[in-house]
């Protein structure tokens, strides 16, 4: 009974261990080591057949160069910001487009929220590789942005979007947006109505009855959303780099290129351990926050 | 000087007799439709000043739709609603110096219950110096004092019934509605609420309009009842004449337990009628209700507590017959007696238990007299 017990219980942190701790072991490793010319191309590796002095000696060869010198070229750390900045303002701009939708979906008719709920999901059904090839068609200077604004004399010249932040932008709201949209929709769904009827029947206009009830009362929807979306896009590779071009400088790229272009694996291993250490924060608050919430709702 | 006022007895309470007092509601003419759905139909009412008014009937009578309208959420379809002779249309809720209490009770679960209370103070224009004041008076008045910093999540229903109320009383509304207020408390701290609410509304002297499905409800704190069905109302009056002389078989029905005789009717000229209900039984004498005439299909309605039981057959009754035991429902303080007749009908006659542990008078399948007297009965059309 209790072995059982304990080996249901087991199986997640067995998971864990594999697919988290291990990983995680072996590329901070990586980032200690220095790089070679070499398969694979760092050193130290652990050869265990030489017993202690062996292990004592890989040891002895691992140090913090990379982090070190991840200070010294200016790139690493505009990378860092910039991507901070890119995923802040992208999870703004997803709050600002998912919160009406969500919204709307929760007032919308019962028979119909099914269906509402169902449009949001439906993207994901195709690649994501896919969705975020087809912007370009949309967003080129050929594309059928700049064709439908020039055919409806809004515009003389194509603009220019691709490979701009705009683009990135677009991308990463376009991609995460049906994260934010969910669980705020679950929130303001399971909002009693008579709540805003109250806040109408003593004294609040409908706008204020919104700012003052509904608003506060999804926070904890808001707060998962932009987490949702924050945490994915700070590390975004993909939409950056088909999107954004060179212009756009985002640490999943420079990681791409440390890792790929210059073969370079411990300086690529060392910008990986410190993108998690900045999202473990984020993460941490929003374990807080899910926590707290779970208490005021029990 | 205490012992003066309490030995002035007060006048007995009953503007609508008075036809020198101005009602404080009217509706007129008033008819509420949902699509083909006809939710309330063609209703003339009048409500007065400090009453405390039951608006009674089964879910689907449209009696939420009817205060739902006094508090601006719905507007009538046709007809006019007056509020202390201004005439309600187009005016929306937050305009309107009438505050709900609402069947969930709607506390705001972000804020803690002096905030809530505070809420509708915020939103007038009170002086914000006076708001403690009065937020700490409503918290007297509801005994919520030791809770005004906790969450609405954190006390328990009847705390939260009662932090409802004092939110809806807070603004000092000329109407307070209330929609099933006690219907999510258990029964004894139900009964002990209506004893509360009417304390709270003779204190506070705003005109209370309660929608409730539990006729001991209404019958407990209303001064009058208006009792509907299919979104029209059937009969306004005070809870004992809606008991004692009800106007038609549906209210004399809805309300309490009844027994219902079928028969004709024959008009006699002192007031009473005769009612023949069944072949070679003797016709049964009682009072005339309302609109009845004479000939007509007629339902006699006597309620089981005005019927006698006996074992032996009584004198000087005109109302007298015999049956048997059918069952019997021992209820604690009475008994219901289930009388079978001799033409299969079950006629109900209850007693008082108020000796404890006698010998029960009666068993299954004795014969017993059932009589009552020739008031004691209505003969109401239908």
């Amino acid at each position: 009974m209790t072995i059982g017990r304990r080996a249901l219980i087991g199986i997640p942190y067995l998971w864990l261990l594999l697919l988290f701790l291990v990983p995680f072991g072996i590329i901070f490793k990586i980032s200690l080591s220095d790089i070679t010319l070499a398969i694979p191309p760092y050193t130290p590796t652990l050869d265990l057949s030489e017993g202690w002095p062996g292990i004592r000696d890989f040891l002895r060869q691992l140090d913090f160069e990379n982090y070190v010198f991840l200070t010294e070229d200016a790139l690493y750390w505009k990378a860092y910001l910039s991507s901070l900045r890119i995923a802040l303002v992208s999870t703004l701009l997803a709050l600002c487009v998912g919160y009406p939708i969500a919204y709307g979906m929760a007032r919308a008719a019962p028979e119909w929220r099914p269906t509402l709920m169902m449009l949001v999901i439906l993207p994901f059904w195709t690649s994501f590789l896919i969705r975020v090839y087809a912007w370009i068609g949309i967003l080129s200077t050929e594309g059928y942005l700049n064709q439908f604004l020039q055919w409806i004399g809004l515009i003389a010249e194509p603009l220019q979007i691709m490979n701009t932040p705009t683009a990135v932008y677009v991308g990463i709201v376009y991609t995460y947006l049906p994260f934010m949209i969910l669980p705020i929709y679950a929130t303001l769904e399971r909002m009693d109505d008579s709540l805003l009827e109250a806040a109408e029947d003593l004294g609040c206009s409908r706008l204020s009855a919104f700012w003052i009830i509904t608003f506060p009362l999804s926070r904890s929807g808001i707060i998962a959303g932009c987490f949702l979306v924050f945490i994915p896009a700070i590390g975004e590779f993909v939409i950056p780099s088909l999107l954004g071009g060179s212009g756009t400088l985002m640490i999943g790229k420079v990681l791409w290129e440390e890792f790929f272009s210059n073969r370079d694996w411990p300086v690529a291993s060392a910008v990986a351990i410190i993108l998690l250490l900045i999202l473990v924060i984020p993460i941490i608050l929003f374990q807080k926050t899910l926590e707290k919430n779970q208490e005021a709702d029990a | 000087m205490t012992s003066a006022v309490a030995a002035a007895r007060p006048a007995e309470f009953a503007p609508w007799n008075d036809p020198a007092q101005t009602p404080l509601i009217r509706f007129e003419n008033v008819t509420k439709r949902f699509g083909d759905f006809t939710a309330v139909d063609d209703v003339d009412l009048a409500i007065y000043r400090k009453e405390f008014f039951a608006l009674l009937g089964p879910s689907g009578c449209g009696k939420t739709t009817l205060m739902r309208m006094l508090a601006g959420f719905e507007t009538a379809t046709e007809g006019r609603i007056t509020i202390g002779d201004e005439d309600m249309a187009g005016i929306p809720p937050n305009r309107r110096e009438v505050n709900m209490m609402f069947q969930s009770y709607a506390l705001f679960p972000h804020l803690s219950v002096w905030d809530n209370i505070a809420f509708g103070l915020k939103r007038s224009d009170m002086a914000k110096d006076k708001i403690p004041d009065r937020v700490q008076e409503m918290l007297r008045l509801t005994r919520l004092e030791k809770f005004a910093r906790r969450k609405p999540h954190q006390i328990s229903g009847g705390q939260r019934q009662r932090v409802a109320l004092a939110r809806a009383l807070a603004k000092a509304p000329k109407l307070l509605l209330l929609d099933e207020p006690l219907g999510a408390l258990d029964a004894k701290l139900r009964q002990q609420t209506q004893f509360e609410l009417m304390d709270i509304q003779e204190k506070t002297e705003t005109t209370f309009v309660i929608v409730t499905h539990d006729q001991e409800e209404a019958m407990t704190v209303a001064s009058r009842v208006a009792v509907m069905d299919n979104g029209k109302v059937i009969q306004v009056d005070t809870p004992a004449r809606i008991y004692e002389t009800p106007n038609s078989v549906y209210v004399a029905d809805f309300i309490g337990d009844v027994n219902l005789i079928e028969g004709n009717a024959t008009l006699k000229p002192d007031g009473l009628v005769r009612l023949a209900w069944a072949e070679g039984a003797p016709e049964i004498i009682a009072t005339a209700g309302e609109g009845l005439t004479d000939g007509a299909r007629a339902s006699f309605v006597i309620r089981p507590e005005k019927v006698a039981i006996s074992a032996e057959r009584p004198e000087g009754r005109n109302n007298v017959v015999q049956g048997r035991i059918h069952d019997i429902a021992y209820l604690g303080n009475i008994s219901t007696y289930h009388v079978e007749l001799p033409g299969g009908q079950i006629m109900k006659a209850q007693t008082v238990n108020n000796r404890r542990q006698s010998r029960r008078g009666f068993t299954w399948d004795d014969e017993v007299w059932l009589s009552w007297t020739d008031t004691a009965g209505l003969v109401l059309a239908g």
